[in-house]
């Protein structure tokens, strides 16, 4: 029964990829593409992976395609691309077929039992003090890769920033927005915060000992963000903006600065000490959580377009 | 046949259509869009490697997972920046694709 | 376990990073004061980790957790050499940019001024990472953090052909981290570790293992721009400005390619096979001849410059087939590999100190037409002599680097009898002084009048320029400090007949392509000319077919088919 699911689940996985690749209008590539972002999530949880599924349905699909869509909203004006010859279409083929036989070969390969590192995890999460074992390799086993993974999302704003024009810095991100005061974008603006706020918070503090964490709460964190900004109740803030490049290197930071303590208390950058271990990977939590929702929403609108409000 | 396999199996198929698109669909939006289905074909495929090391109480092995959570927010930060190119492109040129205008005429005494 | 001075690793890595954090923080002008303390510091720990690797290798073990649970960043005699090449450059190029990215006076704070020194940092930060981290996942997060850091150096000025060259960049690298990414996705399944070191012990030949070399390997050659991957690469690296260009084209490239090396020397040795080392050499040879001569069919300098950046990335391949030994079927750490350190380095030196000089003269003289650079040698003589020194070192004359490199080479291909790459060695040195002594004999002619400069440029951008290329041309003295471990007697009186008779053929041979392939004549025009002229133009069609999206695309999958093929057939398995 539940491989018959599995089986119709991939049918229309693939049939809705297949239509983001080749449909000819790039609006319905983009709709297509979220709906395969959110199908996925099924496959996610089929496979055991509540906390992909989480990241999946929030960054994977949500982000990205509000992202997407704003895109291509955007160049509706764009002159279109001159297609690609038949010789090309023919060559691309064969080579997506040749990837995809060799791939499916490699998997029919893998060793059978398959290596595992989780009876690795199951002998030392007791260590860490976290029960989920996804919090314990991100911010105990592997914490230098979420470290690293802040600066990438850094990295992004600050490239996606200098694109801006010189006359806008240190301005505003993206176009002023003025939805009717009235309207239902208004209305949704006004009544989805308290409670998007609820489950975002939520969401992050159960990340310990359930699935959930700080990306998907700061994603939900940013997704009401942007609902307010988008209905014109709130602003970007101006890209030279003290208090903003401050939280916005406070996540990373604070990161390194536990890390640094975990060299005197427990001997290594990064360490946990064992009495300490939960408090720590909590207040690493704590502190990225306002880092990321800033730099997830900030990364929608792009670079400063206008110096006024 | 069982689900993992037949995960891993669509997880080829997918990387397979993101290489099409990526080759052959001119519109870099596009070419975007290919690249976020091959990446969550490459995604998947690491669920069903991680799945197939289900272990010691857990379903699926937590450091492929773990790995992937920050595998997904990395490619996330790509297409932003790509995406924010290409909105600039457009605004700046009016015009967005990746071909280099036609070279000026080739003369060899310039 | 972690060694005592392995906190040096930890600290080469973050504070860059830390310095690009408290720089935005910070802002405007106070982001190159960042910078500049941050140099200092980096130099410092470059040099201690230098020092302390020659007595050890460092190791670090992150959180405390050993592999396979945890991450562990390594410095071996490779990654110490690199961050020291990387401090020295950066350093240099920090020097060259205060005069071009100085915030202007009046405003508090300006775009690519801060963006600029932000990024710096971030890419000093990833090139460290990519040298110490010893998983195979970490590095991938450290290659993306490169793109990222070294995308938007492309189009600081925000014009749109620079915007357009950034996005091919970036778009062609995300193809390239998606083969890498899958290939470590694939290893993880089939041994459950991305640590470097277990899995050298572990890695078998096999078609999950072929898959996972061929896919990450041309992965990764995107991201270099190899030949014929090379699609972004002239419009960036010409297209930004002179400080970044040199980032890009001494720094950024070489990120990609050490991990090439790691792959192939420390990862898998043991799935290498003679005739996939053979075609990555082979690519590296096309790249070189390939280069050299569309470089010689430029109009303006900083494309010259460019294409001679991809002829460069080619010498950094051919260590590669050397270095297999056949008897064991393995790649081997020996002369060739230290050869191929010593191009990269002599690389990064000289031709950030080339793109410098480029940069100097495009700002005095308004335009970088080569055809119009008569009267330039007399108005900027220490600019004219930096591109001169770098071409010289990049040409490798005693006792450059690369001088040094070329007879370590040498060596390597006489005692694995594959003399064919000795005429690719001996041959290749007289493509590169063909483009240097095209710029040379435009640059020192001289005009009945003096050149009326644009700009006044800045001595200290022109004396970084210099400096960087002097090291490159100096670098060669590394063989007599005993510590540097290189066989005796590889540096000789370069005044010798044994010594002058090649560098005189060397020059000979530039003189004649410069001759006959460059856009105006030299000398006079005849049937040769008319002839390599007709061959020179075959090659530019050649590059801007090859330069297409849709064909440097395809070029990618059919190369990961012909490596993992080769790798293939030459293990019996």
């Amino acid at each position: 029964m539940t491989l018959l699911f599995d089986a119709a689940l991939v049918v229309v996985l693939l049939g809705l990829a297949a239509w983001v690749v080749l449909a000819r209008n790039a609006f319905a590539a983009v709709a297509a593409f979220i709906a395969y972002g959110l199908l996925l999530t099924l496959a996610w949880l089929q496979l055991h992976g509540i906390d992909i599924a989480l990241t999946e349905a929030a960054i994977g699909g949500g982000l990205t395609g509000a992202l997407l869509i704003g895109a291509v909203i955007r160049l509706r004006t764009a002159p279109p691309a001159a297609p690609a010859t038949s010789m090309t279409l023919a060559l691309a083929a064969i080579a997506a077929a040749t990837t995809t036989a060799v791939l499916a070969a490699c998997v029919l390969a893998l060793p059978d039992p398959a290596p595992t590192l989780a009876p690795l995890v199951a002998d030392n999460i007791a260590v860490t003090g976290v029960e989920n074992a996804i919090t314990a390799v991100l911010l105990a086993f592997r914490s230098m890769d979420t470290l690293l993974e802040a600066i990438v999302l850094l990295f992004a704003l600050v490239g996606a920033w200098s694109l801006g024009a010189d006359s806008a810095w240190p301005g505003r991100p993206g176009f002023a927005q003025s939805a009717p005061p009235n309207g239902i974008l208004a209305y949704l603006a006004r009544i989805l915060p308290p409670i998007g706020l609820v489950i975002g918070v939520y969401i992050f503090w159960t990340g310990a000992d359930n699935p959930g964490g700080k990306f998907q709460g700061a994603t939900i964190l940013a997704a009401i963000w942007l609902l307010t900004m988008a209905a014109g109740l709130t602003d970007a803030p101006r890209v030279g903006s003290r208090w903003l490049r401050a939280a916005l290197v406070a996540g990373p930071l604070g990161f390194i600065a536990v890390g640094v303590f975990g060299s005197y208390s427990a001997g290594a950058f990064l360490a946990l000490p064992p009495e300490a271990a939960k408090p720590l990977i909590l207040a690493i939590e704590i502190a990225l959580m306002p880092t990321l929702t800033l730099i997830l929403a900030l990364l929608l609108p792009g670079p400063p377009q206008r110096t006024s409000s | 046949m069982n689900d993992t396999l037949l995960y891993g199996l669509t997880a080829c198929a997918l990387i397979g259509l993101g290489v099409f698109g990526l080759i052959a669909n001119p519109a870099p939006l596009r070419k975007i869009l290919a690249f976020n289905i091959a990446g969550s074909g490459v995604f998947l495929l690491a669920g069903a490697v991680a799945r197939r090391g289900a272990a010691a109480g857990f379903g699926g092995d937590p450091v492929l997972q773990a790995l992937l959570i920050t595998g997904i927010v990395v490619a996330f930060s790509a297409t932003a920046l790509a995406v924010a190119l290409v909105l600039r492109l457009n605004a700046v040129t009016g015009d967005v694709t990746l071909a280099e205008p036609p070279a000026e005429p080739t003369d060899d005494n310039d | 376990m972690t060694t005592p001075s392995g906190w040096l690793l930890v600290a080469a890595v973050l504070l860059p990073f830390i310095g690009m954090m408290v720089g935005l923080v910070a802002g405007g002008r106070h982001a190159a004061r960042v910078a500049a303390l941050v140099i200092v510091a980096g130099l410092a720990i470059a040099f201690a980790t230098a020092r302390t690797v020659l007595d050890a290798s460092q190791v670090y073990l992150l959180g405390g957790w050993a592999p396979p649970l945890g991450v562990a960043l390594r410095a071996d005699g490779l990654a110490a050499a690199m961050m020291v090449v990387v401090a020295a450059v950066i350093a240099g190029i920090g020097l060259y940019a205060r005069r071009d990215f100085a915030t202007p006076p009046g405003v508090t704070e300006a775009r690519a001024p801060l963006a600029f020194w932000l990024l710096l940092l971030a890419v000093w930060g990833s090139l460290n990472l990519v040298f110490v981290s010893g998983d195979l996942f970490t590095l991938y997060v450290g290659l993306e953090l490169l793109t990222f850091a070294g995308v938007p150096l492309v189009c600081l000025d925000g014009r749109g052909e620079t915007l357009r060259a950034a996005l091919r960049y970036l778009l062609f690298a995300l193809l390239g981290s998606l083969l890498y990414l899958l290939g470590a996705v694939l290893i993880y399944g089939a041994y459950a570790t991305l640590d470097i070191e277990m899995l050298a012990h572990l890695v078998q030949p096999g078609i999950v293992t072929w898959t996972v070399l061929a896919l990450m390997t041309v992965g990764l050659l995107a991201k270099t721009a190899l030949f014929p991957l090379h699609i972004w690469l002239p419009p960036a690296h010409a297209g930004a400005p002179a400080a970044a260009s040199a980032v890009l084209s001494a720094l950024v490239v070489k990120g990609s390619w050490f991990l090439v090396v790691r792959l192939w020397f420390d990862v898998m040795p043991a799935v290498v096979t003679f005739d996939a080392a053979q075609l990555l050499g082979g690519l590296g040879a096309a790249a070189i001849v390939f280069g050299s001569i569309v470089a010689l069919r430029q109009k303006r300098l900083k494309l010259l410059v460019a294409y001679s950046t991809i002829a460069q990335i080619g010498y950094l391949f051919l260590m590669f087939p050397l270095a297999f030994d056949i008897a064991t079927g393995a790649m081997l750490h020996g002369d060739a590999l230290t050869g191929g350190l010593l191009q990269a380095a002599s690389h990064a030196t000289a031709k950030a100190g080339m793109f410098m000089a480029a940069g100097l003269i495009y700002a005095a003289l308004g335009h970088d037409r080569i055809a119009d650079l008569g009267g330039v040698a007399r108005a900027l003589p220490v600019t004219v002599l930096a591109f001169a020194v770098a071409g010289l070192a990049l040409m490798g004359l005693v006792p450059s680097g690369a001088y040094l490199a070329k007879k370590l080479l040498l060596g390597a291909a006489a005692s694995s009898e594959q003399w064919w790459w000795t005429a690719v060695l001996q041959g290749g040195a007289a493509f590169t002084a063909g483009y240097v002594v095209l710029v040379l004999t435009r640059a020192l002619r001289s005009l009945p009048a003096p050149l009326q400069l644009a700009t006044k440029v800045s001595r200290l951008s022109e004396f970084s320029a210099l400096g960087l290329a002097l090291l490159s041309l100096l670098l060669g003295v590394a063989a007599v400090v005993p510590a540097a471990g290189l066989p005796a007697g590889l540096i000789s009186n370069p005044l010798a007949p044994k010594e002058l008779l090649p560098t005189l053929l060397v020059v000979a041979g530039g003189f004649a392509l410069a001759a006959t392939l460059a856009r105006r004549p030299l000398f006079g025009d005849g049937p040769w000319r008319r002839l390599m002229t007709a061959a020179g133009t075959g090659f530019e069609n050649a590059d801007a077919l090859l330069r297409r999206w849709p064909t440097a695309s395809l070029a990618l999958i059919i190369l990961a088919a012909a490596f993992g093929w080769l790798l293939h057939t030459g293990n019996p398995a």
